[in-house]
């Protein structure tokens, strides 16, 4: 086990100790412990940069279980190590928050790191595993952990649901996940991504391919909330502010970017790929950034900015696939999508996680988060609102901060895509564009909203809880330092370019990398006067408008009835399946134990049938018939007649009787047959049984003694006459489907020289099969201290009562 | 209950079960060349013991025959288990019986046979469960 190893699993290891940092050391926060860990990480991965830089990769490997080609496979490369570094920088600064956020008094702090470093782990182990078993242990840590941090207000109803809402999405991402990456063994023979993304050549032709694509796709779709599985989202927002910042912004929900652009290199080959990575992108952007502007809570409106700025990157990301088809350009366009992604990618981390810690320190200093009674802080609480301006207008993609530039590449990458003349997308291909500009305007009208109606406005104080105040230092010190990083990347992109951005488009795109087409990346902010640039210029205009003339047109909103939102279908959804699995079983599962019987019996003849008839089994064959006697021809008529008699008797004894009468007719036909034994044990046997049957209807209650004959069902009567139509069937088929001789000849003639003996049944009984008389003498046993057992212990629990 | 007078159900009772018991006996013996063997000769001797319980009562049996029927079971399923494993000893498969025949007085030369002790098994594992379950139904209100 390597170091890198010991780095990824740090979290687990350390999260072990939490519990006794809390309870043993009280007068001292928990998290300054828990800070130590992700520091600790950032400054051992902050050592790989110059390593990935110069288009190196790390890969160590650790033997878990080779039997099964799992191993436990670290890869650094650009990629991974972007991921790794926003982790574990992010999670400093949110332990750093959490710190001054939650109070060491009254919350259950050790619960809290406990999971938090779970996550951390299990985030670190998805982005540096290149075995996909491993990578799926991971995800579902981070699906598990999530939920766990959901619901860490336990108490709260809504947090329960929001918990279970997004394990129940992340999970079935998950599995569908799972079924891709079994798919993709199947295909190459291997987990290892980078071995697969080596014959991504080959599996484009396989016919599970597509399969594969869209489970692995559903995985990311998933976890990325991505329409229409961003519903949990929203919903998950009742986890404490520093989880959301860190989970529900910067990482959790960027795992399924990541695995998007990691399987890239096996997938990107197909247009499918594409079309429904850079569609389903676009149209979440459009989607989340729509939705955001109707909300009334701030991290309401910050969860599905979050969701529309993911669908950003995620178009980008399939966008920046048509790289891979038109590699003869001079200056790939497309390659600029895959830059813009993962320079957004960082972006969106710094802003967004500013912008959720900001809404933190806002809902801990008035008590509430709700737009409708905030406003007018900004002279109560200067420095948030400088968070707050600066990381909205980067979302908004204004000038001069860093998500401008991302917005612009973005924009141009989109404008590209019409050109693109394969896969039918030339016509679709305006959508992009037109969605991409709509999303914008959107996203500049929220972003607008978030400052001004929080910081600006009319101060409306009495309507807040609290009496509101500026946020003490330490809960100000993580939001600075990532709008501080907003500023120096939006005035000096470059500085990302050569060290992050490079390394990482080159791991998403390898294959660019073989035909010699060289990554650059230059970002800048004056190009001319290109058509993005007038989008942008028409995005902050109309932006405005629709702004100020926002309480006009936000009546569109409510025309959307509720239980037609996506929202209400799970919600239906959800309750439909438990009432539906709840009524099936009431159903089916009746308690009577006549029901059950006729679904046994139905389904025996069902099947049995089937095969007789669908196979063409049925034959019979009368070559091999013995002589019918008349003597035998009187005791079948006799025996019918008896079993007859049950069925229409009037009186229980009555069915006794004709029950013991059949039995004794079976036993003359042993002795007709050449079987003694059979016919003294079968004699014996019936009398003991008729007797105990008596004694059965003695002690009959006085009111079921005189019930009247069985009622008649035509139900029960047709199943009957079925059952034995079946069997009478088979019978006849087995009998004429005799292939072989029996063995009894081999009895015969050694019975006497091999065991000494005259009469073959008892030494077949006693001798040749004498293991089954053993166990059936046992189970006689066992019958026998039954009975006695029920009896007695009857007895016994009478006098207790 | 009133009680009756029952003299000729256990007069002839005392003479037929004998006979019964020593047809059951012969059937035992006689199972491995003629029809018969361990479980109808146990279910009759079980039948002579029943007559006896319908002619007199429980009390009475149990002064006549102080058996524990279930314990009867269990030696019966031992010495079954036991002959079976007993060929185990002498290095062969589990369930090997052994024969030979042996010059015995009075008898003359006979057969003995290692499967008459499996079937003493038998034997009273049938009484044995036959008995028990009588005697629990009998005794229970």
């Amino acid at each position: 086990m390597s170091l890198l190893h010991l780095a990824i699993v740090l979290p687990f290891l350390a999260a072990v100790f939490i519990p006794f940092l809390f309870k043993g050391l009280r007068t001292i926060h928990t998290g300054w412990f828990v800070l130590l860990v992700p520091l600790a990480l950032f400054i051992y991965f902050i050592q790989y940069l110059p390593l990935t830089g110069g288009g190196q990769t790390v890969t160590k490997t650790f033997q878990w279980i080779p039997s099964l080609g799992i191993d436990f496979t670290a890869h650094v490369d650009g990629l991974g190590l972007l991921f790794a570094l926003l982790i574990t920088g992010i999670g400093t600064l949110v332990v750093l928050y959490s710190i001054y956020y939650l109070a060491k008094e009254k919350e259950a702090l050790h619960n809290f790191y406990v999971y938090l470093l779970m996550f951390m782990g299990a985030m670190l182990g998805v982005v540096l595993s290149d075995n996909l078993i491993v990578l799926y242990m991971f995800w579902e840590f981070t699906s598990i952990s999530s939920f766990l941090l959901i619901g860490y207000w336990y108490d709260r109803e809504r947090s329960r649901y929001g918990a279970q809402k997004s394990m129940l999405i992340t999970v079935f991402g998950g599995l569908s996940m799972l079924g891709g990456i079994v798919l993709l063994y199947l295909m190459g023979g291997t987990f290892s991504i980078q071995e697969l993304a080596g014959m991504s050549g080959t599996l484009i032709t396989d016919p599970l391919f597509v399969p594969a694509l869209l489970l692995i796709l559903l995985g990311a779709f998933t976890k990325s909330a991505q329409f229409p599985f961003h519903i949990w989202l929203p919903d998950a927002m009742e986890a404490p502010t520093p989880v959301s910042a860190y989970l529900h912004s910067a990482t959790m929900v960027k795992a399924g970017i990541y695995l998007v652009a990691r399987m890239s290199p096996v997938f990107a080959e197909s247009g499918l790929w594409l079309w429904l990575v850079a569609g389903f992108g676009i149209f979440t952007l459009f989607w989340g950034s729509f939705n955001a502007v109707k909300k009334t809570d701030l991290k309401a409106i910050l969860a599905f900015s979050t969701i529309s700025q993911l669908g950003l990157i995620m178009s980008l990301l399939g966008v920046g696939a048509a790289a891979l088809h038109y590699d003869y350009l001079d200056e790939n366009i497309y390659m600029i999508a895959t830059i813009a992604a993962v320079f957004h990618l960082i972006n969106h981390a710094t802003f967004k996680g500013a912008l959720f810690m900001m809404v933190g320190i806002v809902d801990h200093e008035t008590g509430t988060r709700d737009i409708r009674k905030l406003g007018g802080l900004v002279t109560l609480m200067p420095i948030t609102f400088t968070i707050a301006i600066i990381g909205s207008f980067s979302m908004a993609g204004i000038p001069p901060f860093n998500g401008f530039l991302s917005k612009e590449m973005f924009l141009a990458a989109m404008i590209s895509i019409i050109e693109v003349d394969v896969f039918n997308l030339n016509t679709w291909g305006y959508l992009f564009p037109v969605l991409a500009w709509v999303g914008s305007v959107f996203t500049f009208v929220y972003s607008i909203m978030l400052v001004y109606k929080t910081f600006l406005g009319k101060a409306q104080f009495e309507k807040l809880p609290k009496k509101p105040h500026e946020a003490p230092i330490g809960m100000l010190i993580s939001p600075l330092i990532l709008i501080a990083l907003v500023i120096v990347f939006g005035f000096f992109p470059n500085l990302l370019s050569n060290s992050m951005i490079k390394p990482a488009v080159e791991a998403i795109l390898p294959a660019l990398g073989d035909a010699g087409q060289e990554v650059y990346v230059n970002i800048y902010f004056w190009h001319g006067f290109t058509p993005e640039l007038f989008m942008t210029l028409g995005v902050v205009l109309i932006g405005i408008v629709l702004y100020s003339t926002l309480p006009k047109w936000q009546g569109i909103y409510n025309r959307i009835p509720e239980r037609l939102t996506l929202n209400g279908f799970y919600d239906k959804g959800l309750a439909g399946s438990e009432t539906g699995g709840y009524r099936l079983t009431n159903g089916v599962m009746s308690g009577f134990m006549r029901t059950y019987l006729v679904y046994i019996f139905s389904f025996f003849v069902a099947i049995l049938l089937a095969t007789l008839f669908i196979r063409g089994a049925f034959l019979f064959d009368t070559a091999d018939l013995a002589q019918i006697e008349p003597y035998e021809v009187v005791l079948a008529i006799v025996l019918a007649a008896s079993a007859i008699t049950i069925l229409f008797a009037k009186t229980r004894l009555m069915s006794f009787i004709s029950l013991g009468a059949v039995g004794y007719s079976i036993a003359l036909f042993f002795v007709f047959f050449g079987a003694p034994d059979l016919a003294l044990t079968q004699l014996v046997i019936e009398t003991v049984s008729v007797a105990l049957f008596l004694l059965c209807f003695y002690h009959l209650p006085e009111i079921s003694r005189k019930e009247e004959r069985m009622g008649f069902r035509f139900g029960n009567a047709l199943l009957a006459v079925l059952v034995g139509l079946t069997v009478t069937l088979l019978a006849f088929s087995s009998f004429s489907y005799r292939s072989f001789e029996s063995i009894s000849q081999y009895h015969i003639e050694n019975v006497y020289d091999l065991a000494a003996g005259g009469n073959m049944v008892n030494v077949i009984l006693v001798d040749f099969r004498g293991f089954d008389t053993l166990f059936e003498i046992a189970v006689l046993g066992v019958a026998a201290l039954g009975i006695y057992a029920m009896i007695r212990f009857r007895a016994v629990r009478s006098e207790n009562e | 209950m009133k009680k009756t007078n029952d003299v000729i159900l256990q007069t002839v009772t005392k003479i037929i079960s004998f006979i019964i018991i020593l047809f059951s006996i012969h059937l035992f013996f006689a199972g491995h060349y003629t029809p018969g063997g361990g479980f109808i000769g146990g279910l009759m001797t079980a039948a002579a013991l029943v007559l006896l319980l319908l002619s007199y009562d429980i009390k009475t049996m149990n002064k006549i025959l102080p058996f524990d029927y279930k314990r009867m079971t269990a030696i019966g399923l031992l010495i079954a288990v036991l002959t079976a494993a007993g060929a185990l000893l002498f290095n062969v498969p589990f369930f090997t019986h052994a024969y030979d025949y042996f010059d015995i007085p009075l008898l003359g030369e006979t057969s003995l046979h290692t499967a008459v002790l499996f079937d003493i098994g038998v034997y009273l594992v049938v009484i044995g469960i036959t008995m028990t379950i009588i005697q629990t139904i009998g005794e229970s209100e």
